[in-house]
């Protein structure tokens, strides 16, 4: 199957007939996501209505170490098994797990201003998601750093396997350290500490949050191979008047 | 300030980079389509290299 998908062409044919439906289905779940946090879910005991916050901030943390764990296996894919897609994958996930990081610490930080009194704690579940960030930041950088793509792509998939260390630390932060931050109450091995009626609004929000970057990611990758083939085409092209003027 | 302001705001912030990336895509898509159109439509292919 991987192998099958790693031919461009075939990819271009199975995403550009998948896309409609993953796009579709985001947009479906993050209207019944939103008809749910807004009409249906309760107000928290303590937090009031504050925890609607919950609903976007949370999808969004997880899917910032989703999306850099999908650059890791890219990059892993990139460095041992030269899989031709691999590092297409990992250049379009970058934007958009940044993009989703950025979502967190915002929301995170509108979230803690009426709950803890202050927009921002170097706490270790705060401060391990900002240097997820910057490290998110740093790669986007050496991708424009570098212009020839199989060399980028090396470069950043050692920059990418080296940051991973970072994901476990934002995970567990919360359970090595003493932080302002609430321990997981969703993925904890005794079940989530959450009542159904937060819970289930809150997973589907994840899972149209997950499909609306599953559809980005896609799309990100079909840009980036024209973008390689008009790339190998100009280069091709400028050969050609080399060749004429010569 | 009111909750209100730090729920509203999210909301819109979350909205905002959300449409920022469909947006980028689709133009970002669009920009490459048409640099390849033009290029095949000046005869710049793969097999061009070798003809």
């Amino acid at each position: 199957m991987i192998r099958e998908l790693a031919n461009p062409t075939r990819f271009m044919s199975l995403s550009g007939a998948l896309l409609p439906w993953i796009g579709g289905l985001a947009a479906l779940l993050m209207a019944v996501g939103l008809y749910m946090v807004w009409f249906t879910a309760p107000a928290d005991y303590q937090q009031g209505e504050t925890v609607k916050i919950m609903y976007i901030h949370v999808p969004a943390a997880w899917l910032s170490l989703f999306f850099y764990m999908i650059m890791a296996s890219s990059a892993l894919g990139s460095l041992v098994w030269r899989h031709p897609l691999a590092d297409v994958s990992q250049k379009a996930a970058a934007p958009i797990g940044a993009a989703f990081t950025l979502i967190c610490l915002v929301t995170g930080s509108l979230w803690g201003k009426p709950m803890w009194g202050t927009y921002w704690q170097w706490d270790a579940r705060l401060t391990s998601m900002l240097v997820m960030l910057l490290i998110y930041l740093g790669i986007l950088a050496l991708w424009r750093a570098i212009e020839e793509p199989n060399r980028a792509a090396r470069a950043v998939s050692i920059l990418t396997l080296v940051g991973a260390v970072n994901v476990p630390i934002v995970k567990f932060s919360v359970d090595w350290w003493n932080t302002l931050h609430q321990p997981a109450a969703v993925f904890r091995l005794d079940g989530p500490t959450i009542h159904a009626s937060m819970l289930v609004p809150l997973l589907i929000m994840a899972l149209a949050f997950t499909l609306v970057g599953v559809a980005l990611h896609l799309s990100g990758m079909r840009t980036e191979i024209l973008r390689r083939r008009v790339r190998t085409l100009t280069i091709l092209e400028a050969e050609r008047l080399d060749v004429q003027a010569a | 300030m009111s909750h209100t302001f730090f729920i509203a705001f999210s909301y819109v912030l979350t909205a905002l980079v959300i449409t920022g990336l469909i947006l980028r895509a689709v133009i970002d898509h669009r920009i490459q389509v048409r640099a390849l159109a033009d290029l095949e439509a000046r005869g710049i292919g793969r097999r061009s290299r070798r003809g």
